[in-house]
């Protein structure tokens, strides 16, 4: 075994518990604010295995839109909605939560015995390393292009009604002072103003 | 046999995702494991794009679509998520039951 292959599998072993380790700590952290900054350093080992799949192009897009816009987009809702509640005991829940362990181990059994006895058929062409992100572009002006086209409108569609739905509906009842101090007071945190004029 | 691991670590991160999906009471959380499963589906993806098919890869080109999907239901949920709190003032998934028989 060479020096790169030894990298190869050194790297993979480190990517794959940083993948591991950062999943469990999302699904099973108390504070929502942890489980979000570990679900970011998810996503981050998730472009490390891209690279390591030759696949450059997708790992940088996996990097910019995963990690820079819907973690992020995740950690202002974790800000808009960060109530801080007790929630209220519900019976069965420690049942529920064993209950479904089980389920999802018998879940991995299945798959891993289908992954590790399944011949697949290992094609030896070399890979489009480099070229990757050309051949990508080919894909999407010859035999994908409808897809491609539809992504755009999907995105479109999607931005459109997702600013709908989170809008707040404002109608001025009364034209008082306070009234319009509630334009400008985000309803999920409510605070003082604080008053730009000098108060002699 | 390095196809089998890749593969093997996605089944165990869908396993993961499907694990907070069910037991999480903070519907962000409930979105984050969403995410976690779209993610082990596009590592599957990957992994076959680069053993099975590494030189038309048209795996990756489906994971691009994926991640962009993602991106947009990862933002109408996040909406939604918002809607609920201003009318409900909580995000507990308990209290959110009024399709229960």
């Amino acid at each position: 075994m060479n020096l790169a292959e030894g990298v190869q599998i050194v790297s993979f072993g480190i990517l794959a518990a940083a993948v591991l380790i950062s999943a469990l700590g999302v699904v099973l952290l108390k504070n929502v604010v942890y489980s979000a900054f570990l679900l970011g350093g998810c996503f981050i080992s998730m472009a490390g295995l891209y690279f390591l799949l030759n696949a450059d192009f997708v790992a940088a897009a996996q990097v910019l839109v995963y990690v820079g816009a819907i973690n992020v987009l995740i950690l202002f809702a974790i800000m808009l909605v960060n109530k801080q509640e007790e929630y209220a005991v519900v019976k069965g829940a420690g049942v529920r939560q064993v209950a479904t362990a089980l389920v999802c181990l018998g879940l991995f059994a299945l798959l891993g015995t289908m992954v590790v006895s399944t011949p697949w058929a290992i094609s030896s062409v070399t890979p489009a390393g480099d070229g990757s992100i050309v051949t990508i572009g080919i894909h999407f002006f010859t035999d994908f292009l409808l897809p491609f086209e539809l992504v755009s409108v999907l995105l479109l569609i999607a931005l459109v009604g997702a600013i709908v739905l989170a809008r707040r509906e404002f109608v001025p009842e009364n034209l008082s002072p306070s009234g319009e101090d509630e334009a400008l007071m985000l309803p999920e945190r409510p605070r003082e103003m604080v008053s730009s004029r000098d108060d002699k | 046999m390095q196809l089998q691991y890749f593969l093997l670590i996605a089944a165990a991160l869908f396993c993961i995702g499907v694990f907070g999906l069910v037991t999480s009471r903070n519907a962000v959380r409930v979105l984050m494991s969403i995410e976690l499963m779209l993610n082990a589906v596009n590592l599957n993806l990957m992994a076959f794009s680069n053993y099975v098919d590494p030189k038309e890869i048209k795996g990756q080109v489906f994971s691009t679509f994926i991640i962009a999907i993602a991106a947009a239901e990862a933002a109408v949920g996040l909406a939604i998520v918002l809607a609920i709190y201003r009318n409900r003032d909580t995000v507990d998934m308990e209290q959110f039951n009024l399709l229960k028989w």
